[in-house]
């Protein structure tokens, strides 16, 4: 099976500080890495990728190279890069149409892979506005993929269990940590990805986008404003046997008028 | 002149701290707390290629330069160095002898099995009058047919009651003292003649296993006499440990940072006087010269480890990076106790174990005073 795994190069939230005077990240010196979800998928689309080849595709500023490395590192067969000013400050939408371009490019492929939703941004649009674009079907939440001859079988997750869907193929996936164990990449992984392996780099030229439909000033969304909500206040803690404190809760969001009826 | 890693270095860097971040560091207060083997440990770093770091990819290994071996062992100290000396003690001194002396033989028996970590390492050299005085090994070989009959017993013994494969010294002559010494290879499960003895209960390292090893009228074919040539031990046995020390140096730094970066964020957060405690000048003095202390160490071992990539003469820049950088370890450690008060006194905080672990790192694969010895006779000259 071919799979297109699309990967995004992220801060490192643990290590990510808050400017307090602007309210913005401070992303200077804060270590990269490549997004949580999007390595779970990389690592199901090695799994399932069999006699196939799997392809890492990102779209970032030059130093993403690095985690397209490590993608290789961790299996991958190829990669590539989309990297062009053109594509600067692109939204969801923008981004979707220069993955889809790219995606058109490369060709040929079985299963799109997307992590869920990147750590920096939370939106969760570029994978189902992808496949709207290719005119594919999607499937989002994926906890469990079962690839069978021409179809694809996953659980989605829901707030409460999940459900089983199952779609032809070529389809796209967008996949949850829940897939699988993280994994790191070895040394002999490293020493092919750096030695032996290629991260291709695409202008929006190379991948024939319509630049109108890419980079900021194309983009329908902005951001119009960061900051950081006030810190909650310091809890209460209510203690006691567990039907004293119930019965005390109760009280106090009774007092509140939260609740009624009882 | 480059202090930069390469991109494959910092690669290696980023996942050994990932690594060791996420599936060693957590683990380590149990480790030492429970004495717990870090088996589950050093199985996860068999899987990465790391337990045969040190072995050429031609026999299984991941043949990695000392710059990265170094990048490794520091992270995995910093995380948890009881784990640390259990993968060093395998790839670092097990590995040494036969992968730079082995008959070919040997390395094509043994090299594949411990570079995927199915056997796990060990490398005896001490016993109870021979440390620092390696000359003085007691344990005899006598030669018997086709192979050796052995003697003797060993003590301390990092992994020796867990090890699959076994590199010992004895002595096949005693009269040509030194150069009468050489070393042999046992795989432990087969061994007649082999026993453990006496696991030791240690100040630091507490997850690491360090046990006596038993050989009585021990049969050892002759196939297994490392490189083939009996008197060549000395020479093998100064070369495992000049080679060694930069890990031990850079295993001091790794246990330093470990105890500096807890000091950073407590600083932060504890109040003393209506004030955080970083907000102090004294406390800022101190935060300043251990973060010196710590580069200027780490400097020294990555030195001795470029030195060695280059091929060049490297035991006056390794020795000089063990004696400082476990020197450091044990005054940084000692310092973020003191930043820490009470709570660098007690178990639930880890300051205790990083100041009982960084005391071995001057003491073993040559005491403090052995490497001033082997500095001053690289200054003087042998023969001075």
């Amino acid at each position: 099976m071919n799979i297109i795994v699309c990967i995004k190069q992220v801060p490192d939230t643990n290590e990510v500080k808050i400017n307090p005077q602007t309210g913005t990240l401070i992303r200077e010196g804060v270590p990269t890495i490549m997004n949580h979800d999007d390595k779970h998928a990389l690592i199901e689309a090695v799994k399932l990728k069999g006699n196939g080849k799997v392809t890492v595709l990102s779209m970032g500023p030059p130093q993403a190279e690095e985690t397209l490395r490590e993608a290789l590192a961790l299996g991958a067969d190829e990669a590539i890069l989309l990297s062009d000013r053109a594509f600067a400050g692109s939204d969801t939408w923008a981004t979707a149409n220069a993955i889809g371009a790219a995606i058109k490019t490369i060709g040929k492929y079985d299963l799109l892979l997307f992590g869920r939703q990147a750590i920096d941004g939370d939106t969760a649009q570029v994978g189902p506005q992808t496949a709207e674009l290719l005119g594919i079907p999607q499937i989002t939440y994926a906890q469990k993929i079962t690839a069978d001859g021409n179809k694809v079988k996953v659980e989605r997750q829901m707030e409460e269990g999940y459900e089983i869907l199952e779609s032809p193929l070529p389809c796209l996936i967008t996949c949850m940590s829940e897939l699988n164990q993280i994994e790191y990449p070895s040394l002999k992984g490293i020493r092919e990805a750096y030695r032996n392996k290629e991260v291709k780099v695409w202008s929006a030229k190379d991948i024939g986008v319509d630049p109108t439909k890419v980079g900021l000033l194309s983009s329908p969304t902005s951001v119009k404003k960061s900051f950081t909500p006030p810190a909650k206040g310091q809890g209460q803690m209510i203690k006691g046997t567990s039907k004293e404190v119930a019965k005390n809760i109760i009280k106090m969001l009774k007092e509140r008028e939260l609740v009624g009826g009882f | 002149m480059n202090f930069d890693f390469t991109p494959e270095q910092l690669a290696i860097k980023k996942m050994i701290t990932e690594f060791a971040n996420s599936e060693v560091k957590p683990f380590a207060q149990d480790i030492d707390h429970e004495e717990i083997f870090p088996e589950i440990q050093i199985k996860k770093l068999a899987k990465l290629g790391i337990m045969g770091m040190s072995i050429p990819e031609k026999y299984g290994g991941t043949g990695l330069d000392n710059v990265s071996q170094t990048i490794i062992m520091e992270e995995l100290s910093r995380a948890c160095s009881s784990t640390a000396v259990t993968m060093g003690a395998h790839t670092s001194l097990t590995c040494y002898p036969l992968v730079n002396h082995g008959t070919e033989d040997q390395k094509q028996r043994f090299l594949p099995k411990l570079a995927s970590g199915e056997y796990l390492g060990a490398f005896a050299l001490t016993e109870p009058n021979a440390g620092s005085d390696a000359v003085n090994v007691q344990t005899t070989a006598v030669k018997d047919g086709d192979g050796y009959i052995i003697n003797g017993n060993k003590i301390f013994i990092t992994n020796g009651g867990k090890a699959d494969l076994i590199n010992f010294v004895a002595t096949t002559d005693r009269s040509k003292k030194h150069h009468g010494l050489s070393i042999f290879t046992i795989e432990t499960k087969n061994a007649k003649g082999f026993s453990i003895g006496k696991k030791e209960d240690k100040l630091g390292l507490r997850g690491s296993n360090t046990q006596e090893l038993i050989f009585q009228d021990m049969y050892v074919p002759k196939e297994n006499l490392v490189g083939g040539i009996e008197g060549d031990g000395f020479k093998i046995a100064m070369g495992v440990f000049n080679s060694g020390r930069i890990g031990i140096g850079v295993q001091g730094i790794g246990i330093a940072q470990a105890a500096f970066d807890e000091c950073l964020k407590y600083v932060k957060e504890r109040e003393q006087f209506g004030r955080k405690l970083h907000k102090f000048q004294a406390i800022q003095f101190m935060l300043a010269d251990m973060a010196t202390k710590i580069e200027a160490a780490r400097m020294l071992c990555y030195r001795a480890a470029h030195i060695k990539d280059m091929g060049r003469n490297y035991i006056k820049a390794a020795a000089m990076a063990k004696l400082y950088g476990s020197d450091i370890a044990m005054e940084v450690t000692r310092q973020a106790i003191q930043i820490h008060g009470g709570y660098g006194y007690i178990k639930d905080y880890p300051l205790e174990r990083f100041y009982r672990d960084a005391k071995i790192t001057e003491i073993y694969e040559g005491t403090s005073e052995i490497q001033k010895l082997v500095i001053a006779a690289e200054l003087l000259g042998r023969g001075f």
